[in-house]
């Protein structure tokens, strides 16, 4: 049978998975703190005896776009937003020290502080944060919490601990399954004095809908190129048949 | 089938929820006491289709693999808690809280319910009730001939009775307080039930505990920001259609398919 029927199909088929790509970050476009995925194509040549002709495509993920996104100001003291660089560190459902920029915090049944989606939020000294009964709480700009306790006099503030902020370098972190950023072999990054966080905003998904759209555009032309291969790979096949048939 | 439409389908839903949630935060602009609620988004889980690191030849490796998302999905919705804003209006039942704290008010069923909605009237036996009709807890009633009623700020319920220049005090209201409002259930009429994330209440008197004090006169409007609303609204709307353009290409793509093999 004619190879290039083959070819044509791992292209159709490599390109509707750069498809899934684009789509799943164009259905984030609206999640808080999301990071968009790159999507790219690559040339994976079949080594072997003969000719070396044969090239199959293969879509992977490079990495992912760590641009910050816009922020956006709800004036709520739990919303916490990185300025520039930098990431909050959880606690992955594994127990390992994970990282992201959702920063809708809240406060679980166990009061303990948790991303919008119930990742705890670790302290700077590496325990995860508890917070007892609190009056009021602001977070400051480099993480720290203070909380006016329940019935205290605004005098009594206390400082309770700090938000861990990492600022690895940068393609040290990856997007693992379950949508967190992790550190290669999950070791847990040291914190770093630099990054500030800005209490009251949100970070909006960083995903620009355009790029997203015009590349599902050109793909799907693409995928309608592959297609066409198999069209004339068949009409091939089937005039070959035509010329060579006994009667 | 292509992965691409179930992912967008996803993005579909999503937006679908948040407009709900959108239009019930733009239906409650102007109910008082009420509290606005936001969706939080979070990516589904990433299918490994390409492990990175695996061997793509004996001596070479997958630099980076093939990991594809799934799509998004609604992971919860939040209610914010800030304080609306303090509107003036002389009438004696109207009570505010200027701070943290809720109402306790006793639900048809004996359960209690909790409510920042201070909008009170009296009922036939001259109880302090909400505008549903629902007793105010700690069982304050109004002698007869009460010419006019005065809350403090700390809570005080006084009264002048017909016949007396002296006014004569009655009772005393409370304040619940919860360590985590956002745990509170919203069960609709404005009330909230205690859950096993909002912790158990505690009660106190206004201004002690932690808790605000009361502004008799007064009402705390919706804290919905109109246009914050319709501004989300508009990234909803775009968003979902660009989703939908998806599922429109991926069905092209298959069709072509169809068409052309």
């Amino acid at each position: 049978m004619d190879k290039v029927l083959y070819l044509a199909m791992s292209g159709a088929r490599e390109t509707m998975r750069s498809q899934q790509a684009h789509a799943n970050n164009l259905a984030n476009a609206t999640t808080t703190g999301f990071k968009a995925d790159f999507a790219q194509a690559r040339a994976m040549q079949v080594h072997g005896d003969g000719h070396e002709s044969r090239v199959y495509a293969m879509a992977e993920r490079p990495g992912t776009n760590t641009a910050s996104g816009t922020l956006m100001q709800t004036g709520r003291s739990l919303d916490v937003a990185v300025d520039g660089d930098g990431w909050l560190a959880v606690l992955d459902s594994n127990g390992n020290e994970a990282y992201t920029r959702q920063g809708e915090l809240q406060i679980n049944q166990f009061n303990q502080l948790v991303t919008g989606s119930g990742a705890r939020v670790m302290g700077n000294g590496g325990i995860p944060i508890t917070l007892p009964p609190f009056e009021k709480l602001d977070v400051g700009g480099d993480g720290t919490i203070t909380i006016k306790p329940l019935g205290e006099g605004a005098a009594e503030l206390a400082i309770l601990d700090r938000i861990k902020l990492v600022k690895p370098e940068s393609g040290e972190l990856f997007k693992s399954t379950d949508g967190l950023m992790h550190s290669g072999n999950n070791q847990p990054l040291l914190p770093d004095n630099g990054v500030k966080l800005r209490s009251g905003f949100v970070e909006s998904s960083n995903v620009n809908s355009i790029t997203e759209l015009t590349s599902i555009i050109d793909l799907a032309r693409q995928f309608e190129m592959h297609v066409k291969m198999m069209k004339t790979a068949e009409e091939n096949s089937s005039a070959a048949t035509k010329i060579l048939s006994l009667q | 089938m292509h992965g691409a439409l179930f992912v967008a389908k996803t993005g579909l839903s999503a937006q679908d929820t948040s407009l709900k949630v959108i239009s019930n935060n733009l239906a409650n602009v102007s109910t008082v006491g009420f509290k606005k609620d936001r969706v939080v988004f979070e990516d589904l889980m990433y299918q490994i289709q390409r492990q990175p690191g695996a061997q793509s030849a004996e001596d070479s490796q997958l630099p980076s693999g093939l990991q594809l998302g799934s799509g998004v999905r609604v992971a919860g919705t939040q209610k914010l808690f800030q304080e609306g804003e303090l509107q003036t209006t002389g009438e004696a039942f109207d009570i505010a809280i200027a701070g943290r704290g809720f109402w306790e008010v006793t639900l048809p069923n004996g359960d209690a319910g909790y409510t920042r909605q201070g909008q009170f009237q009296l009922n036939s036996d001259n109880e302090i009730v909400t505008s549903e009709g629902y007793v105010l807890a700690g069982g304050i009633t109004l002698p007869a001939e009460v010419q006019s009623m005065t809350v403090g700020v700390d809570g005080t319920v006084s009264a002048i009775v017909q016949g007396s220049a002296t006014p004569q005090q009655i009772g005393q209201l409370q304040l619940a307080d919860f360590v985590n409002p956002q745990g509170l259930q919203a069960y609709g009429q404005n009330l909230f039930l205690e859950t096993a994330a909002s912790g158990t209440p505690t009660l106190a008197n206004p201004g002690e505990g932690g808790t605000g004090q009361l502004r008799q006169g007064m009402l705390e409007g919706s804290n919905v920001n109109a246009v914050e609303e319709l501004v989300n609204m508009i990234t909803t709307q775009r968003a979902y259609e660009m989703n939908s353009k998806v599922i429109s290409t991926a069905d092209q793509m298959l069709s072509f398919v169809t068409q052309n093999l």
